[in-house]
């Protein structure tokens, strides 16, 4: 089926032409009064306003969270589940009318919106109401009379800063860990996207309490930095890049706080030989795993965007993957059967162009794709890219940076310790994938790569319960699991002596 | 401060912009970012906003303005040289250019393609 474009009679979602920041509870107008045009990257025309916000407005959200933090750092962490368990439960009402809505702000094909970004959205939130309950403190006996007590208290008023290219999803993984261990929140969308968090606040503001939640609009520089310069949060949480990481690093060591960092990476998907051995639903699944390369048209943190394949199948093997990666379907994202949709933005979409261009110059092979996918009528004015196979080494440039787009750049290896020389040869380690039949060669790579995920036999999945996080340059931090609540959370250790008699010292 | 290695240079509407943003913001400063979402684009600040340690290079000037490199993704650009260009753009980071609804963006040149070690 084809959704009706936004604001059409027929369409899920209706969208204001203008919105402000969610502040303290309410819908309140920017300081300075100056909007900026939010764009869809389906078309690449404008489809409504979003607040351009300062220094003044981050203030007024701090002041909000600051009000609202007495009372919601003690509400009982039932209380709190409750809330994240309505907050799911409104997500999940409202869950095709998201999806649209976030296909719409982003590009993405509204299949994955359907089917991945929105429903995780709701199981995380359901994820860490059931985490924040079962989460027990220590209590530890020292010896005959003294006994350790340790207990988790939230840290205070944190900021977050959203990334674009899972805008509801990334919110999510930062917004419930922290509300379930009882901080108040300043979040900052991404300019790119963020008109689907805007939209998220107008369903479920009613069920937090005011100033608990506060989403601020801007350009980074504008408002994101102010926030994360604040010495007024607790702690700052970001998704990002690794210039902006460093940055947010140095802010947070004036201020002496914790941050926690998801910085991408250059993962690699990795296919042995035994991965052909039998033409069966295996092999199928590891062809798939190959393609994943495109989903979310590449702009995801952990994008298989290095295939390494060894070389006794190679050929074979790059025959069929060539041959699945060519049957992407693009068109209009909001068609359920369209495979890819629109990079976010412009200027993703001229990087992109930029390392097509340098994969070229540096002598890589264009196996298929290299080029802008130029679509008709209303898309034309969309920021397309076909799904592109480089083949190359490692050490060119392409295999070395995060692209972000619908780009895998391939090359072959000979054996174990060739593997996972070139699986390691890179400067981050978010996330890799391991393909072979063979148990022990699984759990050897799979120990050897050096990232925060590596999936084995699979690619791309994001379950609540299995932690995500980076190696090396790729982060500080682990998303997804009950260990991010110790992230938004103090230590207190109360130590306390039940004997009666002095210590004898004085 | 490190040596430049003068492998940068810029484009003319690049140029012009680091001029008009210079007139508001006084002298400024690159930084050549990595990682995923604005990654793999070059970063403006206001100069000094970025402390800049030694594991970054100096790649050069342009319009007077230093542009910087971490040292460990040097090594694996270093056969390139660096062009900074601008297009139109949604913002990116803290970059100062986002508000103008312009991006800096970094266009190489391959010098010499680079060898595969590892066959």
């Amino acid at each position: 089926m084809i959704y009706a474009d936004p604001n059409t009679p027929d369409s899920l979602v209706q969208i204001k032409s203008r919105y402000a920041n969610y502040i303290g509870g309410a819908w309140i107008a920017p300081v300075k009064g100056n909007y900026f045009d939010n764009i869809t990257p389906v078309t690449g025309q404008a489809i409504c306003e979003i607040p351009r916000s300062t220094s003044e407005d981050i203030d007024k959200a701090l002041d909000a969270a600051h009000a609202a933090f007495p009372a919601w750092s003690k509400t009982s962490v039932a209380a709190r589940a409750a809330i994240l368990n309505k907050i799911a439960d409104r997500v999940e009402q409202n869950l095709e009318m998201l999806a649209v809505l976030e296909t719409w702000d982003n590009g993405k094909a509204v299949r994955e919106t359907l089917a991945a970004d929105l429903p995780l959205c709701v199981d995380h939130f359901r994820y860490f109401a059931s985490a924040i309950r079962a989460q027990q403190s220590g209590t530890s006996v020292l010896d005959d009379g003294t006994v350790a007590y340790h207990f988790h208290e939230p840290l205070g008023v944190v900021g977050q800063i959203i990334p674009w290219n899972f805008p509801l999803l990334m919110a999510t993984w930062k917004l419930a860990p922290a509300l379930a261990a009882g901080n108040c929140i300043v979040l900052k969308p991404a300019e790119q996207t963020p008109l689907a968090i805007l939209v998220l606040m107008e369903l479920i503001g009613d069920l937090l309490p005011a100033g608990v939640l506060n989403v601020v609009n801007d350009f980074g520089v504008e408002a994101g930095k102010p926030l994360a310069q604040s010495d007024r949060v607790a702690k700052v949480a970001f998704t990002g890049e690794t210039t902006t990481g460093r940055l947010i690093m140095q802010y947070a060591s004036a201020n002496l706080i914790p941050v926690t960092l998801e910085l991408g990476g250059k993962s690699p998907n990795v296919f042995f030989e035994d991965v052909w051995q039998q033409d069966d639903a295996y092999r199928n699944k590891a062809l798939e795993g190959f393609t994943l390369f495109a989903l979310n048209q590449g702009e995801v943190c952990t994008c298989p965007s290095r295939a390494l394949i060894e070389g006794s199948i190679y050929e074979d093997f790059m025959e069929a993957a060539v041959a699945r990666t060519q049957a992407i379907k693009m068109g209009n994202p909001l068609d359920t059967s369209t495979m890819m949709g629109a990079q976010a933005s412009n200027d993703q979409l001229e990087k992109i162009l930029s390392y097509l261009d340098i994969g070229k110059q540096e002598g890589a092979e264009v196996l298929t794709g290299g080029a802008r996918m130029e679509l008709p009528g209303k898309l034309a004015g969309g920021y397309y890219v076909q799904p592109t196979i480089f083949a190359g080494h490692n050490k060119m440039r392409v295999f070395q940076e995060e692209i972000f787009g619908p780009v895998v750049s391939v090359a072959r290896f000979d054996g174990y310790a060739q593997a996972m020389e070139l699986a390691n040869d890179t400067l981050y380690g978010l996330g890799a994938g391991v393909w072979t039949r063979n148990v022990n060669t699984a759990y050897r790579a799979g120990r050897e790569i050096q990232a925060g995920r590596v999936w084995q036999n699979c690619y791309h999945l994001y379950p609540a319960h299995a932690a995500f996080g980076g190696y090396k340059q790729s982060g500080i931090g682990r998303e997804n699991h009950l260990m991010m609540l110790n992230h938004y959370q103090q230590t207190k250790n109360i130590l306390a002596s039940y004997d009666e008699n002095a210590m004898g010292f004085f | 401060m490190s040596t430049s290695l003068d492998r940068v240079d810029c484009t003319p509407a690049a140029a012009a912009l680091i001029q008009t943003l210079m007139q508001e913001h006084g002298p400024l400063m690159f930084h050549q970012s990595g990682g995923c979402c604005d990654g793999s684009a070059p970063m403006c600040f206001p100069d000094g906003e970025f402390q800049i340690s030694p594991r970054d290079v100096l790649l050069g000037r342009v319009e007077g303005c230093p542009v910087f490199i971490d040292k460990s993704q040097w090594a694996l650009w270093s056969h390139t040289t660096l062009t900074l260009d601008v297009v139109p753009g949604r913002g990116s980071g803290f970059s100062i250019e986002a508000p103008m609804g312009v991006r800096f963006i970094t266009r190489s040149t391959i010098c010499l393609p680079p060898t595969d070690d590892s066959q």
